[in-house]
């Protein structure tokens, strides 16, 4: 069982905010555990840890954490976060948002942020609809994906968030699913120790909203898609281009892990340049 | 909340700037060069955030402010803050409100059309009780409108420009010293009342260039939010102490603080089904800023002792000011007694000063470079106590005194 352990929850959670809005089966607390066991891990002083969100499910997140949060505005978490930042180097910064907020309000200051390479690590829990309005078609729905506003199936291409992030900039892109939280948690922690735009990509459920209408009512229902659906990286490279195209899947696993240079550190250095005593 | 300490810069010079010490003061000041120069209003401004304190800029190129963002952009990393073109106006807004939390004094510069993107963040801003200085030179508009002229458009946006009930204070300069002198009120006025304070600049004085004269340390007065001094773990961020401004921790002090735009409690977290925490919170946003309207209201008078019936009001704001004082002259030449008020504090609006020359003039006019805005503020407050005529001016033009002067003879009867 991936469960937060006593010392995770004592750690790290906010008692008084408990219990949280999730429902059962809902993919953002597997999502949370994993992030706080890969800080737990990396040994990040929670006193310069700093959450950052935007609107939704996800988005609600930091509110259940013991630590510095910003609940931002609908899609602008990442730019409060690059102000953040920007402005105090010396913290970690942490976002959390979803395919809603992220790719659809957000999307501008996402690929921005990518492009500048902030060091940022930013984990979009993607669970393929705008889940706390209560199920309507995101930039993720697949096509056919039954919504509030796509009753008759989504006939719109869905954005593949990683590889935008990888086209963006990004330094460091995973892509995994709730079923994987291990995998999940250790791409978080190299997200974290990544110097540089970090972009942590996760499959998530949404059994009350988009899991009900498609024929994913329980956690588990989106857990058999996803074994279904989704392929390694490694798997997949080792397959033939013509069984690459054809296998329709979804690629998961460490995408991009690059050294490139960070926003934060190349400023330092210009400050460093033209400060004058 | 004065403060003469400020952190060091020179092993980690990338840092926020905390409160400024003299050396720091002297530092920029040395950066700013001579003391008497010949600048824009728009460059007016950058100087006034850099002694102030600004050490993060976050812009979006506009017409006619794009001037501030250059300036920022090329004396920021000489003082050791940061300065970044945003992805646009909205992610501005965004980013001077992280930074703030960081414990950067902030601000951003834009124009009419970027000023209606910011105005969601604006909300979040007053909401959250984030010091950050948002200066609109204002053009005019509506829409794209006429980008390279100047304007006084924005005054009720200032105002009113995001949902919900909410409090700000707004400034409006009208000599480039200004543009200096009140960035640095504006910095003050936002970190004392933890508020968004809005500069009303507008493009025909933010380009106007004229004589300015820096100030040294000791002249101005240079303030610093108030922090928290209770341990920790009685730290509640939104708690009223007593002033109304609850004192305001700075990410990564280790006072864990969540920072929420939904209705919250005074311990930060969300309460949003509960009309009375809804209503604690957002009538103590107003009034924090209303209860203090005496301290934050600048206005000058220039009255006559002359009878009522005699006597006409102008009230101004703004670059109009300039033509009203040309008006003024020739109007008392001419045996026409005025009384004129000019308006620096836009908002909160000073109701009680124009009630009060409302009960010294027979007739008041608002020249003001819109089809009639502040106007109805006066109406408000004059409240029938003397006709009240507007005297609007659109196009990129300012009025010419002249057609103040037929503003106030037509509107005799």
């Amino acid at each position: 069982m991936f469960r937060p352990s006593k010392h995770i929850r004592e750690k790290y959670l906010e008692e008084e905010m408990w219990p949280s809005i999730f429902c059962q089966g809902c993919g953002i607390g597997t999502v949370m555990n994993a992030t706080l066991r890969a800080i737990d891990k990396v040994g990040l002083d929670i006193d310069q840890t700093i959450f950052v969100s935007g609107i939704g499910c996800s988005s609600r997140v930091p509110g259940y954490l013991d630590a510095d949060g910003l609940h931002t505005t609908h899609g602008r978490a990442i730019a409060f976060a690059t102000g953040v930042k920007l402005a105090n180097p010396e913290l970690t910064v942490i976002v959390f948002t979803g395919d809603g907020d992220m790719a659809g309000i957000g999307g501008n200051h996402f690929i921005h942020a990518a492009r500048r390479n902030v060091d940022l690590t930013v984990i979009c829990v993607n669970n393929y609809n705008y889940g706390m309005t209560g199920t309507q078609v995101s930039p993720t729905t697949p096509v056919g994906g039954i919504t509030m506003t796509s009753p008759y199936g989504n006939v719109e291409s869905p954005f593949d968030l990683s590889a935008l992030a990888i086209g963006a900039g990004a330094a460091y892109v995973a892509k995994w699913a709730t079923m994987y939280p291990h995998e999940m948690m250790t791409a978080i922690k190299k997200g974290i120790e990544k110097k540089g735009f970090a972009f942590i990509e996760t499959l998530a459920a949404c059994p009350t909203g988009y899991g009900r209408k498609n024929k994913m009512k329980e956690g588990k229902d989106h857990m058999l898609w996803c074994k279904e659906n989704t392929i390694g990286k490694s798997r997949y490279e080792r397959l033939s281009e013509q069984e690459q195209n054809s296998c329709g899947k979804i690629v998961i696993g460490e995408l991009r892990n690059i050294e490139k240079p960070e926003f934060t550190a190349e400023w330092s250095k210009l400050v460093e340049q033209h400060y004058m005593e | 909340m004065e403060h003469t300490a400020i952190q060091s810069t020179s092993a980690k010079k990338h840092k926020p700037a905390q409160p400024f010490t003299r050396e720091e003061f002297e530092r920029v000041r040395r950066v700013l060069k001579k003391k008497v120069q010949f600048a824009q209003g728009d460059v007016a401004v950058a100087y006034g955030a850099l002694l102030a304190g600004c050490r993060f800029f976050a812009g979006y190129p506009i017409t006619p402010a794009t001037e501030t963002a250059e300036i920022m952009s090329r004396l920021l990393p000489q003082v050791g803050g940061t300065c970044i073109q945003m992805e646009d106006e909205i992610a501005s807004v965004g980013a001077i409100i992280g930074a703030s939390w960081a414990g950067a004094k902030s601000m951003t510069a834009t124009s009419g059309p970027g000023f209606s993107l910011m105005q969601e963040n604006i909300g979040y801003a007053a909401m959250t009780e984030t010091p950050c200085v948002i200066v609109d030179v204002q053009r005019s508009g509506p829409s794209t409108g006429q980008p390279t002229e100047g304007a006084q458009g924005d005054i009720m946006q200032a105002k009113w420009g995001s949902h919900g009930d909410y409090e700000l204070i707004a400034l409006s300069p009208s000599t480039v010293q200004e543009c200096l002198d009140f960035t640095i009120k504006a910095f003050n006025y936002s970190e004392t009342y933890r508020v968004p304070v809005i500069l009303l600049a507008d493009g025909i004085i933010g380009h106007t260039r004229e004589k300015i004269e820096l100030p040294e340390y000791g002249d101005i007065q240079i303030i610093w939010r108030k922090e928290p001094t209770v341990p920790k773990a009685e730290y509640q961020p939104f708690a009223d102490d007593g002033t109304k401004v609850p004192a305001m921790n700075v990410f990564g002090t280790g006072y864990h603080s969540y920072i929420t735009g939904l209705t919250h409690a005074e311990t930060g977290y969300p309460c949003t089904d509960s009309q009375p925490d809804h209503h604690q919170l957002v009538q103590r946003l107003c009034d924090k800023i209303r209860d203090n309207r005496k301290k934050i209201i600048m206005v000058e008078r220039d009255y006559e002792n002359s009878t009522r019936d005699e006597t006409v009001g102008i009230v101004s704001y703004g670059v109009t000011t300039r033509t009203v004082y040309s008006a003024v002259k020739t109007l008392r030449q001419a045996g026409t007694p005025v009384n004129h008020l000019r308006i620096i504090t836009n908002w909160p609006f000073p109701e009680q000063e124009v009630a009060e020359l409302a009960g010294r003039v027979n007739r008041i006019i608002v020249p003001e470079l819109n089809l009639g805005q502040v106007y109805h503020s006066v109406r408000e407050a004059v409240d029938g106590r003397c006709p009240v005529t507007a005297c609007g001016k659109i196009g990129g033009e300012m009025h010419t005194p002249r057609e103040i002067i037929e503003a106030i003879n037509g509107s005799a009867d």
